[in-house]
Formats: C-alpha cells, structure tokens, sequence
C-alpha cells in the first residue's frame, strides 16, 4: 500500500476523533435550540466556565479570590484543600445547573417571544458576560486539568497497525476516551428525552410551545433543565478539550468551531450534530493533509466554514434539518 | 419652551421632508457641525484624538455600515472584522504600488474593492437567512483574516507578516504615517464621516431605504409587494461593506499605522462593531453614533475608575470590563431593544410637550 493512502487513513481516522469533539459541543447547541429556539452562541464559554470551574474546585481555590484580595487588601488564594475529581465534577454540575437557572431567571424569561435574531445577540452578551465573571472567578491563567483520563499515543493499535501495514498509526488515548464517553452522552441524553417524564416533557416542548404549554407542562422548568443539560454537556466537553490542550481562554472559541458543524448537520436534530462532527472532522483534516501545504496550511481555522457555507447553498435547513416552511 | 412646532410652517415639499424639520433640531445640528469643524481642531491634542475622537469617528463608519445591513436590512453579519481588514489591505496595497495617489482616492478605492468583496460574500443570503446566514458571514471572517495571513503577496513580503502605513499628505500636511498631527488626522476622518453619514442617512430615507426596510420586515412579503430582494440585499450588503471598508482603511493608515491583522481586525472586532449597533440602535444613523461613542468611551472610563481611581490590576479591569459590556449588551436587549436611539427620541418627545404634559 502507498504510504499517502496510509497517511491519509490516519489523518482521517484522527479526523473522525477530532469531529466526535466537535459534535460533543455541537450537541449543548442543538440541546436548547430545539428546546428555546435560543441559538446559545455561549456554549463555547460556559465549556470554559465549567472547566475553570472544576479545576478551580479541584484545586480548592478561593472563587474571586483576586477580586476580594484587590478590594480589601487580603492575600488569599486557596482554602487549603484538595477536591478529588468525581466530588468537583458533581460541584460543577451544581454550579452549571445554577447558572442554567440564573439564566433563566434574569435573561431569557424577559426575552420570550422575541425574534431569534435578538436571542443570538443576547447570547453575545451572555457569553462576554461569563467570560468576564469566569475570569473574575477563577483568574485567566492557563490551567491544567487532571482527572484521570488517559493520556499518550494507544500502544494497542499502534502496534496493530504496525503489524498491518508496516506503519504504527499515532492515535491519542485521549481521543478514544472522549469518543466513547461521547456516545455515552449521546445514548444517555436519547434514552433520557425517550423514557422518562422530563424528557416527554422536553420533546413536547422542542414540538409545540403553546401545546405544551396547555397540557400543563411549565416552559420554565423545561428550559431551566435544558440549560442545565446544555451545562452538563459543556462541562463534559470542557473537560476533554480542557484535558487535550490546558484550560484556558482559546477553549472558549470552540464555540466558532462547532458553529459550522451544525450548519452542516441543521440545528434542530442530534444525530446531525455527530454526523456533521464527523464530516467537519475528516473533512478538515483531509483539506489540510491534501491542499494545505499548497497553500500556505492552517487551513482548519476556515475550511468548516466555507464547506458548511457551500453545502447551506444546496440545502439551507442543513442535512438532517427540519424542511424550513415560510409564510406571510 | 424652546423645542417648539408651532409656528414653524412648511409651504414646500422640500421643506416637509427634510431631514430635521423641526427648527431647534436643526440648529443643534448645525452648533455640532460648527463645533466639530471649526473649535475641535484648534483644541485638540494627541491624548484625546488617540484615546476618544480618532476611534469614535472611525468606528461610527464602521457602526452606519453594518447598521445599514443589520439594522436596516436585517442580514446580521459577523464578518465585520474581515471587511474592515480588507479596506485596510486594499488600501495598503494602493499606497505602496501608487505612491503618487492621493488618500481620499485610495480611501475610496478601498470601500469600493470591500463593497465587491462585501457582496461576493453576501451571495449567500438570497439562500441562507437569519442566523444561519450570521453563521456563514463568519465564514467571510475566518477565510479573509486568513488570506491575508497567509498569502505573502498582501503584505508585500515584508518578513513581520505586519502592514505600515508609509507617509502620505494632503495639501501639504502628513495624513499618515508617525508625522501625522492630530488634528489632521482627526479633520481627515470628520471629512469621510461627515459625508457618510449624510448620504447614508439620505439613502436610508429613499427608496431604496425603504424597501431594505421591507426586507428586514418580512422578506416574501416584500417580495410579494414587488420588492426584488436580490437587488435589495445585495445593495445593502455593498453599501455596508463600502462603508466598512473605508472604515478599516481608516483605522489603518489614520489610526493604528502599523497591523498585524489577526489581531487588529479578527473577530472581536466584528462583535464590537455589532455591540455598537445594538447599544446604540437598530435601524438607526443617529444610533451608530452613539453606540460607537458608547464603545468607545466606556473602556476609558472603566480603566480611568477602576485602575487609576481604584488602583486595580490591569488584567482585572480588563475582565470586569467584559462583565459590564455583557450585562450591558442584554439589559439593552432586554430593555430597550432600540438601544439608546430610542431613549434619545422619547425625550424628544417629551421635551415637545414640556413643561405642559397635559
């Protein structure tokens, strides 16, 4: 077998890794727009917020310790305690579930009924806003994030593929991990909004406002708890890439890269956040294996966009979208 | 008392439509005129036209730009930062391969390269709407910040990978460059925004104001009252970028000098330009004004209260900066949609009747 075509298969077998990243964002997305219709631009942010959070916690920081030590003069910065990783992780998910209800109850319940348009932009705020109070909170320095997931290139397939085709493909353990707690997520999050009360609810909802809303389901608990689930999904997507490259500002701008994706796979629908994952994924690391290095490479930063932007041309409601129906 | 119809008859048409038909209002805007043109320039120094007049009038290009596509036509763009990136190349690229052209002119030619740029990208929107189409301007966005990262040919080889403005003058006086004064430099900007300003605010009034207006409102119904949305798109999104591309010309050569334009002009420059709209308001010439002051003057507050009143750390000015501007952003959006335009106009209203409400 020629060595390209091999490459090229490892390219996009780290490609499809990469995407199930992207989809795992793309997901918080699609969560509370099928839900609210909010389009949550600060998905990308609350990742960020809830990876700082849980270091934070894990490392028994003091939240707004610059703050308070800039104000009243103090030195502290620690409690002096560690917090080992399952109890910071379920901390977060409290403090992710009191955003989700903070949110609701002072943005999006006096936004109701607005055009979508005015519901992206005020994620717009939102996600400054949470920026700014996650670098309050916790401080702006890049933070290394620990808890236990394994690390490195896998020997198993290494070794496999050596065998195979006489070339060891560098697969990180990392990647695997987060690719089957990923479809964990996934088949998690289905079996929840199939089989149980909250999750009748939550379709009902994403279906028919008004209907749901007259058979006696509260759009407010229901939104409160897809924020939270949103939440929940950021923390776990903090945590992968937060545990890939260092919790840190540019985690936030995952945001922008899970953007394309569900334009691709259509907002309303999660099985085509994964697909469109996937497709992002490979196909951004076969543009930049193949054309790249023609044309000056670091092509990642745009090439989803202009495949997501040429697809929608064909397609406006995206691959698995609803058909969009207009009237006057 | 003095904000007063009565008496101020209209005996021509012309009369009735004018801009600002009510006496006092037009006097006001010519005391602004006055005072911009004629004691601004006499007082100013290079503190207050770096730090407030230069950026406030640039980004004003930048706001009436993209207020005329957003707020006026309804296409929300991201792609703010990339446009206004390629005024600043395009003009780049006119001072070192003509240097016998005067500013004005490459200035022009810049919103004019932006505005076919502008509505290449804008092609999309006859397709994709709404947010799907904010989502795509963003791909304008990464794709030209890259392009002009990339490809040596933009930057003239230089090995910094940085674009400098070479020195340039107009009568006489340097415009650009380290030499430039302040008030040169800050007449040269009042001179492009004065004139922006004027035929946007007449654009938006006309014809072809109205039907953007029929666009943003309900685009098939438009359509169907016999309004071409392709030609009333596509003009929108070439005026916008003319005026954006200017915009990032100025900030260019007037303003920064010198570029590195992942920096200068990447993607939160797109989400200032659309704070500013919002802040100010929708839909509104007057709002861009406004909102870019806003924009411009709360950072300098902020910093001038909070790490010289207060004497806090810098970095953490910096995020609570971010924390005010995000609260900010949705308690307009919240309260008062229309942004600071509308605040503005309902005073008008009450000032009419003052000091008699009833």
């Amino acid at each position: 077998m020629p060595d390209q075509l091999i490459f090229a298969m490892e390219v996009t077998v780290n490609g499809l890794l990469n995407g199930v990243m992207y989809a795992l964002v793309a997901l918080g997305f699609v969560l509370i727009f099928k839900a609210s219709g909010i389009f949550n631009y600060a998905q990308g942010v609350m990742a960020l917020f809830a990876a700082m959070t849980l270091v934070g916690i894990q490392d028994g920081r003091v939240p707004f310790g610059h703050l308070i030590n800039e104000i009243f003069g103090t030195d502290i910065h620690y409690f002096g305690w560690e917090v080992p990783a399952i109890l910071a992780i379920l901390l977060t998910v409290v403090v992710m579930i009191a955003f989700a209800w903070f949110v609701q109850r002072f943005i999006f319940r006096y936004l109701v009924g607005q055009e979508p348009i005015i519901l992206f932009m005020a994620t717009i705020g939102l996600a400054y806003f949470l920026e700014g109070v996650s670098d309050l909170m916790w401080g702006s320095e890049i933070r290394n994030l620990d808890v236990g997931l394994p690390q490195g290139i896998n020997d198993a397939i290494d070794r496999a593929t050596f065998d195979i085709f006489g070339y060891g493909f560098f697969i990180d353990n990392l990647d695997i991990a987060a690719a089957i707690i990923a479809a964990i997520l996934v088949a998690g999050l289905i079996a929840y909004s199939q089989y149980t009360k909250n999750g009748r609810a939550m379709r009902a909802v994403a279906d028919d406002h008004q209907a749901a809303l007259s058979v006696g389901i509260s759009l407010n608990y229901v939104w409160i708890l897809v924020w939270s689930l949103a939440g929940i999904v950021a923390l776990v997507a903090g945590i992968m890439w937060g545990a890939k490259s260092g919790v840190q500002f540019s985690l936030s701008l995952i945001a922008l890269k899970a953007l394309p994706v569900l334009m691709l796979g259509g907002f309303t629908s999660i099985p085509g956040a994964i697909v469109g994952g996937l497709i992002i994924g490979v196909g951004e690391a076969l543009f930049e294996f193949s054309i790249g290095p023609l044309i000056g490479g670091a092509t990642e930063n745009w090439f989803a966009y202009v495949l997501a932007l040429v697809f929608l041309v064909f397609r406006p409601q995206g691959l698995f979208g609803e058909k969009i129906i207009e009237r006057v | 008392m003095f904000y007063r119809e009565a008496g101020d008859f209209k005996t021509s048409y012309t009369a009735d439509n004018q801009t600002f038909p009510i006496a006092f209002d037009r006097y006001r805007y010519y005391f602004v005129l006055i005072v911009a043109l004629l004691i601004v320039p006499f007082l100013i120094n290079d503190y207050w036209a770096n730090a407030i007049l230069l950026p406030f009038l640039i980004y004003a290009i930048a706001a009436i730009g993209l207020n005329i596509l957003t707020g006026y036509c309804g296409q929300v763009s991201l792609g703010t930062g990339g446009f206004m990136a390629v005024g600043a190349y395009t003009s780049y690229k006119l001072m070192t391969a003509f240097p016998w052209m005067d500013m004005v002119t490459i200035t022009l030619l810049s919103g004019f390269m932006t505005a076919m740029v502008g509505v290449m990208f804008g092609l999309p929107s006859l397709r994709i709407k709404g947010f799907y189409l904010a989502v795509a301007t963003l791909a304008a966005q990464f794709f030209l910040i890259w392009l002009f990262n990339r490809v040596p040919w933009f930057y003239n080889y230089s090995a910094s990978g940085q674009i400098n403005a070479p020195e340039r003058t107009m009568f006489g006086f340097a415009v650009t460059g380290p030499n430039a004064e302040a008030w040169v430099k800050y007449l040269f900007c009042l001179f492009f925004v004065f004139i922006l300003a004027w035929v946007a605010r007449n654009l938006t009034r006309g014809s072809i104001g109205r039907q953007w207006m029929a666009i943003r409102d309900m685009d098939i119904a438009a359509e169907i009252i016999g309004v071409n949305p392709m030609k009333a798109k596509l003009t929108a999104f070439a005026v916008s970028s003319f005026y954006v591309g200017i915009s990032g010309a100025l900030l260019f050569t007037v303003y920064l000098g010198a570029v590195e334009v992942g920096e200068a002009y990447g993607i939160l420059k797109s989400f200032l330009v659309l704070f500013m709209i919002i802040i100010g308001g929708l839909g509104s010439i007057f709002g861009a004004f406004i909102g870019a002051a806003f924009m411009v003057v709360l950072p300098v507050v902020l910093r001038n209260i909070l790490t010289d009143g207060l004497g806090w750390d810098t970095a953490l000015a910096t995020h609570f900066e971010f924390v005010i501007v995000g609260a900010l952003i949705m308690f307009f959006l919240i309260k008062e949609p229309h942004g600071l335009a509308r605040l503005w106009s309902l005073a008008k209203e009450k000032l009419r009747l003052w000091p008699f409400p009833h």
